[in-house]
């Protein structure tokens, strides 16, 4: 065959590569069919029949989504006679589509409602009643109304190819079918909403945005997620201030058009009733409401006071604040405070992985290399619960791309399905990875994702494994929020400036890390920001004068001399970095009354302090942060066009004091988001919540295949 | 779940029977062989059916809602189907379901008090050339006029019917 297919669409010369459909050859070309039930990546159905087009000396009308490109093909897509079957087409499909289109959700976003307008007659040769079906709620966040359902099979795929959930079917047939979910009268899934995305037309609805506004009326800020690692892109619809829903239908950043639970519906705790919108200042033991310039005027006169005698300092940052803000409350520690003890809760020990990698080049794999990589192995990690899109990125390379994925885990986990996975107890990892090396190395490259299990020594073993495969290997630290890649690279760490240059060259020692900030007894001042240390355990330090930022009053809140209402990632401007290290721009989406921006409540207490701590604005802290950062010198065209830059590690040892006890997984599942999970109504109304880790989720009655043999599977292909 | 010793056989034939990875192709005559073994098609068989051939529940539960033949509830021991489609309708199957609704009591997809006939109103069966026809289990009844339809009834009540009537 070939290598080129020569071929005419509409008189257009075109060439494509052998097995192009003729709807992607067309499109390429500029020229659209339209279609409801093809999808890119997934399988094809042809069962609209939208697409329909002439092929020159093909007596019937093809359908261009399952045609393939051929040598000499003509094709014609403008015709009358192509007309004449779309608009037949839709008046099929409108049969027993009600008219609601004044009150349904999709209406000004509707494919179908799009197709009626451009090839749709305006009337029907069908008089008979329409069929009518009662509307269904299947989960709080999904809704069904069959008798707009054009059964294009979209959400089936979705859900069973895309998630490998398997949570929609479709029920009955002829004009009764319609869509079933997997548990009778309600769905028992990941929740994460996709199938409503992907509907072409309003018969899947979100419980979370149903009747509260039109498309039109939005404004769309796309930014990012601010639950896990992932850093998935969200599109946030924002009416008056407020978000009304999210989504990525425009398949921009890392994740394309995925997104779980949290990033569709977990956006909800932004307006929680319990969200703090004054400043707090415990005044005869109750923390009593005052103004943002009291607040400031207290912490400001304590801090300087307790300096002034040399006071010991302790900070705590967050794993969800952005990159400039961490930045600058490092830079406020170790300037202002002049302390060293600082520190985040590290869910997985990015630092001595980077050190263990001695900054080779292209060690670190990107959001994208999970797509491309020709094979994957995840250590220690039920992905599925705790690392959504990548776990849907490896599913997708897997699906489209012929990738291999190999498990090494404790318990059953989604990746059974189709990966090369084994069972392996917790520090019992390496016996396995051995029984699995011959496999490993027979790959052509490998990216390698491990859970925070791994930590310390055993990240050296592990890299010292991958060196022994031969072949070149790329490592994805897990870690469990939207930020905490940042706070690592940004300083956030008793020993490491940001760029992870030693505190020596700040003229400082190491100091506390955050187990030891807690448990030290004459701390005299704790300033935690974003950060909810002490719902695990007390402060020591009975005397402290706490300080405390936070969108909730927390148990550390409650605990705090001072609390300074924050905003949220969605309320903000700046950066934050995903768990493979691409740096991504947050775009303000709501305007949230009363609370500050964690950046700005930094730079108002440098300033109440009489301190300098160089930029204030967001652009030019993060210019800063590009001069000074090593890794972090990102073209700034991609961030600001809302792409994702990869930081790049820095490029020798690092001086990092081995603390592996410190490094723990916050555990959460697809369900739960820490403290933010607790405030969303949506993550704890559906069934499924909290969720559970290596744990076979009853999505599927046939996940759960055992342990599998190395040597015996050969399950792909 | 457990199935008579012979189903299993048969069940482990058509297993075999697809390439590697195509079990799923089995889930139809699977369902129909142990409907005939149980009576109906249970939640239990759903499951067993979906784990045996590596689908869902929910997979097997489109197909069941797909093929008319196979059945949620408990047919009669009998199950007399009626064809009406279009070359047996020609020939008076409207009139012979008629009569064999009121005669018998019975409504599409019921089944006697007694639970020896269940009557349905079926699609072509593939016999056209002797319609009227109808299909009692597995078996062609050919040009069935209501007399010869109140026959075989009765030959079913007394415990004489075969499926080779004169």
């Amino acid at each position: 065959m070939a290598e080129v297919i020569n071929f005419t669409i509409d008189g257009q010369k075109l060439q494509a590569a052998p097995g192009t459909l003729v709807i992607n050859a067309a499109k390429q070309a500029g020229i659209s069919i339209p279609s409801f039930c093809y999808y890119d990546n997934l399988a094809l159905q042809a069962a609209c029949r939208m697409c329909l087009v002439e092929v020159e000396k093909t007596p019937k009308l093809q359908v261009a989504c399952t045609l393939p490109v051929a040598e000499g093909m003509v094709v014609h897509t403008d015709t009358p006679q192509v007309h004449q079957a779309r608009k037949s087409m839709v008046e099929f499909l409108l049969t027993n589509h009600p008219l609601d289109c004044p009150v349904c959700d999709k209406g000004g976003e509707c494919e179908l409602q799009d197709m009626a307008f451009r090839y749709g007659a305006g009337f029907s040769r069908f008089r008979e009643a329409k069929i009518h079906v009662d509307e269904k709620q299947w989960s709080p966040v999904v809704y069904y109304d069959a008798p707009r359902c054009i059964l294009c099979y979209r959400c089936v795929r979705i859900c069973g190819e895309g998630l490998g959930v398997s949570a929609l079917g479709i029920g009955n047939r002829g004009a009764m079918a319609e869509i079933v979910p997997n548990r009778g009268d309600h769905l028992e899934c990941d929740e994460c909403g996709a199938c409503i995305d992907i509907c072409p037309v309003g018969a899947l609805t979100s419980g979370a945005y149903r009747y509260k506004t039109r498309p039109w009326e939005m404004e769309h800020v796309g930014t990012v997620c601010t639950h896990c690692s992932n850093g998935c892109k969200t599109t946030l619809g924002v009416r008056n201030g407020r978000i009304i829903r999210a989504n990525n239908r425009d398949r921009s950043g890392v994740n394309g058009e995925f997104l779980c639970i949290k990033g569709r519906y977990g956006f909800d705790f932004y307006d929680h009733p319990d969200r703090l919108t004054t400043p707090l200042v415990r005044q005869g033991g109750e923390l009593k409401p005052v103004s943002w310039a009291q607040a400031l005027a207290v912490v400001a006169k304590r801090f300087t006071e307790i300096r002034a005698r040399n006071g010991k300092f302790a900070v705590i940052g967050s794993n969800h604040t952005t990159n400039e803000e961490n930045y600058q409350l490092q830079k406020f520690a170790r300037q202002v405070l002049r302390t060293s003890n600082i520190d985040h809760h590290r869910t997985g020990d990015v630092a001595t992985l980077l050190d263990a990698l001695q900054g080779r080049a292209s060690a670190l794999a990107s959001t994208a290399d999970l797509v491309n990589a020709k094979a994957a192995l995840v250590i220690d990690s039920d992905l599925a619960q705790e690392q959504p899109l990548l776990a849907f990125s490896l599913r997708f390379n897997w699906r489209i791309n012929q990738g291999h994925v190999y498990a090494v885990t404790p318990g059953p986990v989604r990746e059974d399905n189709y990966a090369t996975t084994v069972r392996a107890e917790p520090g019992r990892e390496f016996e396995q990875l051995q029984l699995l090396k011959d496999r490993l190395a027979a790959e052509p490259e490998l990216v390698i994702l491990f859970g925070a299990a791994i930590k310390g020594e055993d990240i050296r073993r592990l890299v010292a494994f991958g060196d022994s495969l031969g072949i070149p290997v790329k490592y994805v630290a897990l870690v469990d929020y939207s930020n905490s890649r940042g706070a690592s690279d940004m300083g956030l760490l008793p020993d490491l400036l940001p760029g992870y240059r030693p505190v020596s060259e700040a003229g400082l020692e190491p100091g506390l890390d955050y187990d030891q900030i807690l448990a030290a007894t004459d701390l005299n001042a704790l300033w935690v920001v974003g950060a909810n240390p002490l719902s695990r355990q007390p402060l020591a330090s009975q005397d402290a004068f706490v300080v405390v930022q936070d969108l909730f009053l927390t148990e550390t809140a409650q605990r705090a001399d001072v609390v300074l209402p924050a905003f949220c990632a969605y309320e903000k401007n700046g950066t934050v970095t995903n768990v493979c290290g691409d740096v991504q721009k947050l775009t303000r989406g709501p305007k949230t009354m009363g609370p500050k921006p964690d950046l700005d409540i930094i730079a108002l207490l440098a300033k109440e302090m009489r301190e300098d701590l160089g930029p204030t604005k967001v652009a030019d802290v993060f210019a800063e942060i590009r001069n000074r950062v090593h890794g972090y010198n990102l073209p700034l065209v991609v961030i600001e066009s809302g792409g994702a830059a990869q930081a790049v590690p820095p490029n020798d040892r690092i001086q990092i004091q081995s603390r592996p006890e410190v490094v723990r997984s916050a555990g959460n599942t697809l369900y739960t988001s820490g403290t933010l999970g607790r405030y969303s109504p949506m993550l704890n109304s559906v069934l499924e919540a909290p969720g559970a880790l290596y744990h076979d989720p009853h999505i599927a009655p046939f996940v759960a295949k055992g342990s599998v043999q190395v040597d015996t599977t050969e399950k792909y292909g | 779940m457990t199935f008579s010793p012979e189903l299993e056989a048969r069940f482990a034939k058509l297993l075999n029977s697809y390439p590697p990875g195509r079990q799923r192709s089995a889930v139809v005559p699977m369902l129909l062989y142990a409907q005939d073994e149980i009576g109906c098609v249970t939640q239990e068989l759903v499951e067993e059916v979906a784990h045996r051939c590596g689908v869902t529940a929910l997979q097997v539960d489109e197909v069941i809602g797909y093929y008319s033949m196979l059945h949620r509830k408990p047919l009669g021991k009998y199950h007399v189907q009626i064809c009406t489609n279009i070359a047996c309708q020609a020939v008076g199957a409207e009139d012979l379901w008629a009569h064999a609704c009121k005669n018998l009591q019975l409504g599409n997809k019921e089944v006697s008090p007694d639970g020896l006939i269940s009557l349905e109103e079926v699609e072509c069966i593939g016999a056209c050339a002797w319609a009227p026809a109808i299909q009692i289990n597995y078996d062609f009844h050919h040009q069935v006029t209501p007399e010869k339809f109140d026959r075989l009834m009765q030959a079913l009540a007394d415990r004489t019917y075969s499926a080779r009537p004169s």
